[in-house]
């Protein structure tokens, strides 16, 4: 049997205000079925809003997100990687397996896949360790095998790398690549631009709360159209 | 932490095992009475005598009879006359039996500033106290104890309740307590002779006044009424009537002594 | 000052003495107090974090009415038990007036809203930590509830271990409800008013370090048991 794809996913004329200030303004977006999408533009561009619109976790004031699915599946069959990692009260393995274990699996088969994709992400050695005594390379390191372990359809990550070390950053983006191989849809912001040439497949470029560019990753940084991304690209200040 | 759980479940099993208690009835009985430690003596020896167990509530006379009014208790001890009288024509309890008395006597400071010890009865006393306005502690309790007081005041010409705060002290709480605070304030107080031998915090007071025949102190038996409380344990009540009025429990009473003093002369009238 | 003195030596003898009586005092005081902070956490630990991740109409009241309660005077609580399972209140038929379980009745209600509240404010805090993945991972409430709670443990034996103190330490309701009876309902705090009373303040102090020395015991022996010394920081 063949499950259908929850995606694509559409965005149709959403807004977001939160407290009467406007974070996403009127935008409409629609991604494909494949693809390495980042996400990038300036500070208070609405990223981290864009994303968490998609995933369920922000509602629209205006407008609808939909999905080829309903929304509680489409939750089921992502996940969300947040730009500070939640570090669970709990050992390291036990935070890896945490999702597999709300499904109802059994420990031995939760452990099992902790141990594999904690080697996946290079922190076996880490297994049984407190989640607290992790670096901030190896927290986003659990947070990707965290979100790794169910082999979700749909990965959303925010700001992945920031305020990595070099290693750090590459062995994640390693894995990233990976994933995608293998066939995850990556939706993820980040402020590194060369993270962006190396990693997107298509660059949602924002500004102020609107969509400015939408384009292949190459046109993107070859040929931007908007003043405000050719502005970002050169590191001019945005305002 | 499941250790710890374990212990805590270690604990309850522990103290769920209890041992059962066969034949029990429960008394509400006065503090001065437990304070005095005629219990200690007589609880064994009922137990020895009729196989009954007897839980003590001790708490003051105004507590007990309600108690006793709830059938939250089998039986009371309790020395306050006029409303023993009230709680049987009430239907509360069977009857009212006296079993002993013992008496109150007046303490205070040993300087005797109110000079109550030259006092030749009671009311002279209390007089004395009052015109000196020499500090007093009242038990305040609506307690057996309280409630003689009280009259005692009345007797001398007096409503306790008009006094000044400034000198008369109403504490509210039992006997031990009140002799505490008498201590502390080195005040008069009045309490039951058994109470005062008892009391082990006498700091600078001492015993100034007894003897008036006014202050004897009438301890008597009444069994909770089984016809208003079913469930009371009348049989093992009037068991016990019959034990605390027969002649052992009575040379028991009138041979028990604090310091060579006797506390309690028996007076139970035989049926 | 020698009062004090005497009340120090008087628990060295007590203790020492191995006094059976004074044990069956101790293991009555654990037993009332243990069982009440077992019952008063099982309810009062879930109820702090349904708080914590629900949203409702009367929240903000229920929080208020719950630290309201843990200001309540245990000689209210007693008074209101004494009511109820008095032979002519409307739980008397049940026959509990003056027996531990009343005890262990009062003192549930006595520490049960402070163990919520304590659990409340530990998985409050918790819950706005974990709230943006516990929502993205799809958990019900249910499994929400299990997470915080199981995740904040620590801090939830602590707000037991509150509960234990005031419970242990608790003598107004106890009195009311348990009578204070010899080899019946007794305990640390009965026998304290008790000897006090009696004017015996070396006894009662004695009896008071017993206390106090019980109270750092089962503190001692639970965070050793639970580990939070090795693991603290969490």
């Amino acid at each position: 049997m063949v499950i259908p794809s929850i995606l694509p996913v559409s965005i149709n004329k959403v807004s977001v205000r939160k407290r009467g200030k406007s974070i996403l303004n009127d935008i409409s977006l629609d991604l494909d079925a494949v693809g390495f999408t980042i996400v990038m533009g300036p500070n208070g561009s609405g990223k981290t809003t864009l994303l968490r619109l998609m995933h369920g976790l922000q509602r629209p004031s205006d407008g609808m997100v939909s999905w080829n699915c309903t929304h509680d599946i489409a939750r089921t069959r992502q996940t969300f990687v947040f730009q500070t990692p939640v570090m669970m009260r709990r050992s390291v393995r036990d935070n890896i397996a945490y999702p597999l274990r709300l499904a109802g699996l059994k420990a031995a088969e939760t452990n099992k896949q902790a141990s594999y994709w904690a080697a996946k992400v290079g922190i076996e050695a880490r297994l049984g360790l407190d989640a607290m005594y992790l670096s901030g390379g190896e927290r986003q390191k659990l947070a990707l095998a965290r979100a790794l372990i169910t082999q979700p359809e749909v990965i959303f990550l925010d700001e992945p790398t920031t305020n990595l070390d070099g290693k750090s950053t590459r062995e994640i983006e390693t894995i990233l690549k990976d994933a995608s191989k293998n066939g995850a849809r990556i939706i993820m912001t980040t402020h590194d631009i060369g993270q962006a040439k190396r990693l997107a497949s298509e660059i949602v470029f924002l500004n102020k709360g609107k969509v400015s560019e939408h384009s292949a990753a190459k046109t993107f940084f070859d040929n931007a159209q908007s003043a405000a991304a050719q502005a970002y690209l050169k590191g001019d200040i945005i305002e | 932490m499941t250790l710890a759980y374990k212990l805590l479940f270690f604990i309850m099993i522990l103290s769920f095992s209890w041992p059962a208690q066969a034949d029990n009835m429960r008394m509400a009985v006065t503090t001065s009475f437990h304070n005095s430690g005629l219990s200690d003596i007589l609880l064994p020896e009922i137990q020895k005598g009729i196989g009954v167990e007897v839980q003590l509530i001790v708490v003051g006379t105004g507590q007990a009879l309600k108690l006793g009014r709830a059938g939250d208790v089998d039986a009371i001890l309790v020395h306050s006359k006029s409303a023993e009288e009230v709680f049987v024509s009430d239907g509360y309890g069977t009857h009212r039996r006296e079993i002993m008395y013992n008496d109150f006597v007046i303490v205070g400071p040993t300087n005797d500033p109110a000079r109550v010890a030259a006092a030749t009865n009671v009311v002279e006393a209390l007089k004395a106290i009052e015109e000196t306005r020499s500090v007093f502690v009242s038990r305040g309790d609506d307690s057996g104890t309280h409630r003689k007081e009280l009259s005692l005041w009345k007797l001398s010409g007096f409503e306790a309740n008009k006094f000044s705060p400034a000198w008369y002290r109403a504490g509210g709480s039992g006997m031990g307590s009140t002799l505490n605070t008498a201590s502390g304030m080195n005040a008069y107080v009045m309490s039951d002779r058994a109470s005062w031998l008892k009391f082990k915090n006498k700091g600078e007071l001492r015993l100034l006044f007894s003897g008036d025949p006014v202050l004897f102190n009438q301890y008597a038996y009444l069994p909770v009424s089984p016809k208003l409380h079913p469930h009371v344990k009348n049989d093992l009540a009037i068991k016990l009537e019959n034990w605390l009025t027969g002649p052992h429990a009575q040379s028991l009473i009138a041979g028990y002594k604090i310091s060579g003093e006797t506390l309690f002369m028996p007076n139970a009238k035989p049926r | 000052m020698s009062d004090l003195w005497f009340g120090v030596l008087n628990a060295f003898r007590l203790i020492l003495s191995f006094d059976a009586d004074l044990y069956e005092i101790i293991l009555r005081s654990l037993h009332v107090t243990v069982t009440a902070v077992i019952v008063a956490s099982a309810i009062g630990l879930p109820l702090g974090a349904w708080l914590a991740v629900n949203r409702f109409r009367f929240r903000r009241l229920t929080i208020a009415f719950l630290n309201a309660m843990m200001g309540l005077p245990p000689v209210v609580v007693g008074l209101i038990v004494y009511i109820l399972f008095s032979r002519s209140g409307p739980l008397g038929v049940f026959g509990l007036l003056f027996t531990p379980t009343a005890m262990i009745i009062a003192q549930v209600i006595i520490i049960m809203p402070l163990i919520a509240s304590i659990a409340h404010q530990a998985i409050r805090d918790l819950w706005a930590d974990y709230h943006d993945l516990l929502i993205s991972l799809n958990t019900t409430k249910r499994q929400r509830m299990i997470t915080l709670i199981w995740d904040a443990r620590r801090s939830l034996l602590t707000a037991s271990l509150a509960g234990f103190g005031r419970g242990i330490g608790e003598v107004g309701a106890i009195m009311i409800v348990g009578g204070n009876i010899d080899h019946v309902t007794r305990v640390l705090t009965s026998a304290i008013a008790l000897e006090t009373g009696k004017g015996d303040f070396a006894l009662a102090l004695g009896l008071g370090f017993v206390l106090i020395a019980l109270a750092i015991a089962v503190n001692i022996i639970i965070h050793r048991l639970s580990k939070t010394e090795r693991a603290g920081q969490w």
